[in-house]
């Protein structure tokens, strides 16, 4: 660990700059700042996940350069950065679901409470059972939207008809979705709005009470008052989850998360709490593509 | 504020991490066993006909039955070279009909209908298909043979009967049962497939292209000739296979109107016989090791041919949705 | 005369003659139809379903049993065919994508389906007829099988490939094993489109006629016993056709247009119900 760094973490701060402060304003190479990220992943302490030099392939392109990065729990990180920066690739390796296809891979490691997920020996369906996720295009199953809730519970729990209702409803109470279906739990789940089916997505993932929540843009294929809403639920959950979000709208990270990780073409440039990245970003390619130089 | 520990979440950061559940293994085994089970049945099928044919070919050789016309049950000499014409000729009359039609068929579907029209028209020619083969051959043999027959064949016979040269053709007794009808009735049968592919494949070319060629002032013939034609050509050729090969394998409408005759002629409205009319005819009276290997060995042939044929056929719709980035 | 008339001509022309042959195509069809209509309809009676086949000379009969036979052998054949063919297809759908097994398989299956039905019969003739000595229901159910079986496992792979992925994933993200992202969610959302594709198969080998010529045969009596010989519509009228009696004809015609209504209702409905899924 180096002294500046050091320096700015007494004050509460986390920086990246490990060799010569601030560097915005200096013209640089796009990729000088990427070394430094490890200083900042040694900033949070007992992060929920921890990723160590990650890198990641489809067939032969190599879409992660080594990512060195803490998330820490009980908050909202954001991921930011332009159209296949890798945010969402990034996203995926959490609950492994790119295994699904063959071809893709990853290399390194990602400790989630200290222990490897990218071993091969891990087990997949207990891994996604703590680490849920939800995706950009509301998914709800063929099924009504109480059975929709009852399908991820019943693959972990034997649970009376009673006990069953109440994890429905509370699921849906967290997902703010409980007083517009509650008369209509019966009916299939396509029968909703799509802001409605991306929440019942949402209880869907929380009722098997995972740790962590990854967000793969939860919110890009929906109206502004839907997005409102899953903004609120967002900010509410975080007390009980660790969650991870993906988004391409910045105002969205700056409103909703406490830390934010930008990166670009596969590597994390810079991460930093929220609000230092947006008022005051280490790298200059974070400060371009804040305001809008690209992107 | 936190609820209590999820039990799974307990048992996850304890529990032994497990290889791929024992659930998944069994069910990928079962599946992939019915997968390859279909590649079963077709060597099943190849494997079987040879062992039934093989009396035939040690008696008379491969080349020999292919290449003999004498076919005597009493002398048990078996040679299958009227049947294997005979599907040969109907099936090609089948094609030379079939083919332009069809053409015609989708030209009109995929650039001249009103969109109002295009579902109806398309549904109809598909029914065409559907409609089983033995309905065909009652069809054939009670009004469409007596009505070439009357009205149609001596028209050809006086006609292009009287050519020299391609007139020897055109000749044979007006009974309507022959291998010509039963070329006409397989045309028919084969036009919905050649069309629908056709359509298919000219639904791919993308619209730009067509566009393009209209906007410097193509005709709509023009388009389809120069334009649309070339660039799925791989694909019609599929199309034509993919018909050609159905029309080598029909049954029942061809035994309903061909006539049964194990005879060799060049005038087309004699009757003659197919290898499959000739199983449908004469298996279940075959008796004698001989004979039913011989029939067997018809069987055999026939399914070679067909194969290879709708092999092909699939190799180039392959090709041509490979281009187009679909699947064929 | 100048090159542009000429082009003008010639697309004029062209363009008739398509019309021409699509008139054509759909002569035929109504043609078809409508001597199945005129010929079969005013046989089709009480009778036809109240009694068995009549003998040489005799003049009253009817379809019965041949007409049972009909449904007994088509019920084998998808029971046999159907659960095979749909097993298959969710192989090539979800576990053998990448599999280098799927592409023989899809290849050999696309041929099986165009294959000449008579070919199938002399097969399982040889396999179960021989074997067993003697013509049987069961032989002609399997012969019916073998054809419904590649009907199945193309529609059931193209329905199922028509279900997101997105759905799969958040299935898979839940942490359900595989084989339960596959049963629960992805056959639920097909299965419409796979029971459509049943359909389909049926309406295929409810007319196939060169299938059961040596393998049902065909039985004048009425009978339920699947060991012997079973009576069925497309050979009854194929004998019928052939013999010389003019009820026997009447029969054959009136067994054709419920052979033809069957299929074209079948098929009618499953191309609208198709149509709309996609």
């Amino acid at each position: 660990m180096n002294e500046v760094a050091s320096a700015n973490a007494a004050e509460g701060k986390r920086t990246l700059s490990g060799n010569g402060g601030v560097e915005a304003g200096n013209l640089e190479s796009p990729f000088s700042s990427w070394e430094d990220t490890a200083t900042a992943a040694t900033q949070i302490e007992n992060p929920k996940i921890e990723v160590r030099n990650l890198n990641f392939y489809y067939g032969k392109f190599h879409a992660l350069h080594d990512i060195n990065l803490r998330i820490p729990e009980h908050q909202v990180t954001a991921f930011i950065g332009p159209s296949g920066c890798g945010k969402s690739t990034l996203l995926r390796t959490f609950n492994r679901i790119y295994n699904l296809y063959p071809g893709q891979r990853a290399t390194g490691e990602i400790l989630l409470d200290g222990r490897n997920i990218l071993d091969r020996r891990e087990d997949l369906n207990r891994l996604r059972s703590r680490v849920g996720m939800v995706f950009q295009k509301p998914t709800p199953f063929p099924m009504s939207i109480y059975d929709n809730i009852a399908y991820g519970v019943r693959l972990y729990e034997r649970l009376g008809r009673a006990a069953m209702d109440e994890r429905v409803e509370w699921a849906l109470r967290k997902a703010a979705l409980w007083d517009e279906v509650k008369d209509i739990l019966r009916q299939s789940g396509k029968a909703l709005s799509g802001g409605q089916q991306q929440r019942l997505c949402i209880a869907r993932a929380i009722a098997i009470k995972p740790e962590v929540l990854l967000m793969d843009e939860p919110a890009s294929a929906l109206d502004p008052i839907s997005t409102l809403k899953i903004e609120e639920l967002v900010a509410e959950l975080k007390g009980s989850y660790t969650i991870v979000i993906v988004t391409h709208n910045m105002q969205q990270a700056a409103r909703i998360s406490d830390f934010t990780a930008f990166m670009y073409m596969g590597r994390l440039i810079e991460f930093q709490d929220t609000n230092t990245l947006f008022t005051n970003p280490a790298s200059k390619q974070t400060e371009d593509y804040i305001t809008g130089r690209f992107g | 504020m936190t609820e209590e520990e999820s039990p799974v979440a307990v048992a996850a950061t304890q529990g032994a991490p497990r290889t791929r559940a024992f659930g998944d293994l069994l069910f990928e085994g079962i599946t992939r066993s019915a997968a390859v089970g279909v590649l079963l049945v077709l060597g099943a099928i190849v494997v079987m006909l040879y062992l039934g044919a093989r009396p035939a070919f040690e008696k008379f050789g491969f080349w020999g039955f292919v290449t003999t016309a004498e076919w005597n049950p009493v002398t048990e000499m078996f040679g299958g070279l009227s049947p294997t014409v005979g599907t040969l000729v109907s099936s090609l009359i089948a094609l030379v009909i079939g083919l332009p039609v069809s053409f015609g068929i989708a030209i009109f579907i995929t650039e001249m209908a009103p969109p109002w029209l295009k579902q109806p028209v398309g549904t109809a020619i598909e029914l065409l298909a559907a409609i089983p083969s033995i309905i065909y051959g009652m069809w054939g043999l009670f009004v469409f043979a007596p009505f070439f027959a009357e009205h149609i064949q001596p028209v050809l016979t006086d006609t292009l009967g009287e050519l020299p040269g391609i007139g020897v053709l055109f000749q044979g007794p007006p009974l309507g049962i022959s291998v010509f009808t039963a070329g006409i009735v397989l045309a028919i049968m084969i036009i919905p497939f050649i069309a629908s592919v056709m359509r298919d494949v000219f639904e791919t070319v993308p619209a730009e292209l067509r566009e393009s060629a209209f906007g410097i002032g193509c005709t709509t013939w023009e388009v389809v000739w120069h334009v649309i034609l070339p660039l799925t050509k791989v694909g019609v050729m599929g199309g034509v296979m993919l018909g050609l090969g159905r029309a080598l394998g029909e049954t029942m409408a061809v035994t309903f109107v061909i006539g049964n005759a194990h005879e060799l002629h060049w005038a087309l409205f004699e009757p003659g016989n197919s290898i499959a009319s000739t199983i449908a005819n004469e298996f279940t009276e075959a008796d004698g090791e001989v004979y039913t290997a011989a029939l067997i060995a018809l069987g055999l042939l026939l399914f070679i041919i067909t194969f290879i044929i709708l092999a092909l056929a699939k190799l180039m719709l392959l090709r041509m949705s490979r281009q187009e980035g679909l699947r064929s | 005369m100048d090159i542009y008339r000429r082009r003008k001509i010639v697309n004029v022309f062209n363009l008739s003659v398509s019309v021409l042959t699509t008139l054509f195509g759909l002569f035929f069809l109504f043609w078809l139809l409508w001597v199945l209509f005129s010929k079969g309809l005013s046989h089709l009676n009480l009778d036809l379903f109240a009694l068995d086949m009549p003998g040489p000379g005799s003049e009253t009969g009817g379809l019965r049993n041949a007409i049972v036979g009909s449904l007994l052998l088509t019920g084998v054949g998808v029971a046999i065919g159907a659960p095979i063919g749909v097993l298959a297809g969710t192989y090539l759908a979800e576990f053998g994508r990448y599999a280098w097994v799927s592409t023989p398989v899809r290849f050999i299956n696309d041929v099986l389906l165009s294959a000449p039905s008579i070919v199938i019969g002399v097969f399982v003739y040889e396999i179960m007829v021989v074997p067993m000595g003697n013509f049987s229901g069961w032989s002609g159910g399997v012969a019916l099988a073998i054809i419904v079986i590649p009907v199945v496992v193309r529609t059931t792979e193209d329905m199922m490939r028509l279900v997101p992925d997105t759905l799969r994933e958040a299935a898979a993200a839940l942490g359900a094993p595989q084989w339960r992202v596959v049963v629960d969610v992805v056959l639920k959302a097909s299965l419409s489109g796979i029971m459509t594709g049943i359909l389909l198969a049926v309406a295929r080998i409810a007319g196939e006629t060169a299938p059961l010529l040596f393998t049902a045969l065909n039985n004048q009596f009425f009978t339920l016993d699947m060991d012997q010989p079973m009576g069925n519509l497309p050979v009854t009228i194929f004998n019928f056709a052939m013999g010389p009696y003019d009820n026997w004809h009447d029969l054959a015609w009136a067994g054709s247009l419920l052979i033809t209504l069957a299929v074209l209702t079948l098929n009618i409905m499953t191309r609208i119900f198709l149509r709309t899924k996609k």
